[in-house]
């Protein structure tokens, strides 16, 4: 339970479900890689990844459904929520791709999910605390694991070189999103809840511009920044996500096995 | 209601002490070697006027899917005791931390076959989560051998990554430090 009442039910269930989306939509993004990785460990790493991200959208949605106070539990948030009511950041919702563009779509989520969740572990609020502090165990190894595979790639061969330096370029429309902030933010900060993204962005950039210079990896620029997840406007992507993430659910309401 | 908890070092009343002489027949279901107290997951016992049984057990990872199984090996385990009334809470902070794991049950990852974690997480071992940090030897627990690699960060369940044994070439597990 939120620990005082310095903000609206509303603003913190909003704010909550943007985290939670993030995490699941990136979990279940790498959870298509199950069975279909470039080698044995590689498949088992992104599934456990998948796994610690599904986790903590769960512990998150739990929250954000005793928040609301609506009767919503995680599975109603996760499965009966059409495309406009997600919250999720569009960078996660981006296709897999090959292995460059995965590696790379994770390396710029995990160097945000650090220093996020190290600042949501002093949150006002004890029970987002106290799973950020237990996520930042978990995104601090997923942040090792990208970025040891972003150096490999860059400092590889021509060819690895060439895919994720294309996969960063391709995906670096979305890194501007990373970093905005609304009035929810406004308001998540004036109580103390969640830091500025903002504030956020130089140890970002500091973390990024190093394993960069160690892959021998130029940073993109770009000059059509894309952004409008938080307020639910998704790139094409999400609907076929839902389409399969919520089929049982939609086709058989209430169903459990 | 006295309330006992891992963390301190109360004296447990009787009654709570019968709790956690059951806990130690409990094994953890993906590591069976381990038992729920040797992984450190139990944080705190109690037992009512009545005779019911609460207990706060906190799960290693977050998607874990062990935690629901261990909660209903600890409530198993109770009901075969004869405590009908067994109320278990997810507890998340202080989060789990490998450091909680006993030196018995480290031995008891060693000899089972799975490298336990190697220093603390709050001390040497917190660089094996940070990209640029420090990889700690970690011995092999076949021959004990420190001439070990990496094969993958990640392995058959959230708390283990891959490693090899460059001596006496044994493929084993290594329970990370985290």
């Amino acid at each position: 339970m939120a620990t005082d009442t310095k903000i609206d039910r509303k603003t913190l269930t909003e704010y909550l479900l943007r985290l939670g989306d993030t995490s699941l939509i990136l979990g279940h993004r790498l959870s298509e890689w199950c069975g279909h990785g470039p080698v044995l460990e590689e498949d088992i790493a992104l599934s456990n990844i998948a796994l610690d991200l599904i986790g903590q959208a769960r512990l998150i949605y739990d929250y954000a459904g005793q928040v609301e106070g609506e009767g919503r539990d995680e599975d109603a948030l996760a499965f009966t929520r059409d495309v406009t009511d997600w919250r999720n950041l569009l960078l996660v919702e981006q296709p897999n791709g090959d292995f460059a563009v995965t590696m790379a779509r994770q390396f710029l989520i995990d160097c945000l999910n650090v220093e996020l969740f190290a600042a949501l572990s002093k949150s006002s609020d004890a029970q987002l605390a106290a799973i950020a502090a237990k996520s930042l165990k978990e995104v601090t190894y997923h942040r090792r694991h990208s970025g040891e595979w972003v150096i490999r790639l860059g400092d590889g061969t021509d060819e690895s070189h060439n895919r994720i330096q294309q996969a960063f370029d391709h995906l670096w429309i979305f890194v501007e999103e990373l970093f905005e902030e609304d009035a929810v933010d406004a308001a998540i900060i004036q109580a103390g809840i969640g830091p500025s993204v903002k504030s956020l962005r130089p140890a970002w950039d500091t973390m990024v511009d190093r394993v960069f210079a160690e892959a021998g990896l130029t940073r993109p620029t770009s000059d059509f920044p894309r952004s409008g997840g938080h307020k639910g406007e998704h790139s094409e992507y999400l609907g076929y996500i839902l389409a399969e993430l919520q089929f049982m659910q939609r086709a058989y309401p209430g169903m459990t096995w | 209601m006295t309330r006992v908890t891992a963390l301190d070092d109360h004296r447990p009343s009787p009654a709570e002490a019968a709790i956690w002489h059951l806990l130690e027949e409990v094994p953890d279901p993906e590591v069976p070697a381990l038992t729920v107290l040797d992984l450190g997951v139990v944080r705190m016992v109690s037992v009512g006027d009545r005779g019911q049984v609460s207990l706060d057990v906190t799960p290693t990872y977050s998607g874990c899917p062990a935690t629901a199984a261990i909660n209903m090996a600890i409530r198993d385990r109770l009901l075969q005791a004869g405590y009908e009334d067994v109320q278990i809470k997810t507890v998340l902070s202080p989060a789990w931390t490998s450091d909680w794991i006993s030196a018995a049950g480290k031995e008891k990852l060693r000899a089972y076959g799975i490298a336990p974690p190697v220093g603390t997480a709050a001390g040497e071992g917190a660089g094996r989560g940070i990209l640029f940090g420090a990889d700690p030897n970690v011995p092999c627990p076949h021959c004990g051998s420190v001439q070990t690699q990496r094969v993958s960060e990640f392995g058959s369940t959230a708390c283990k990554a891959q490693y090899r044994c460059t001596d006496c070439l044994e493929p084993f597990e290594y329970f990370k430090c985290i």
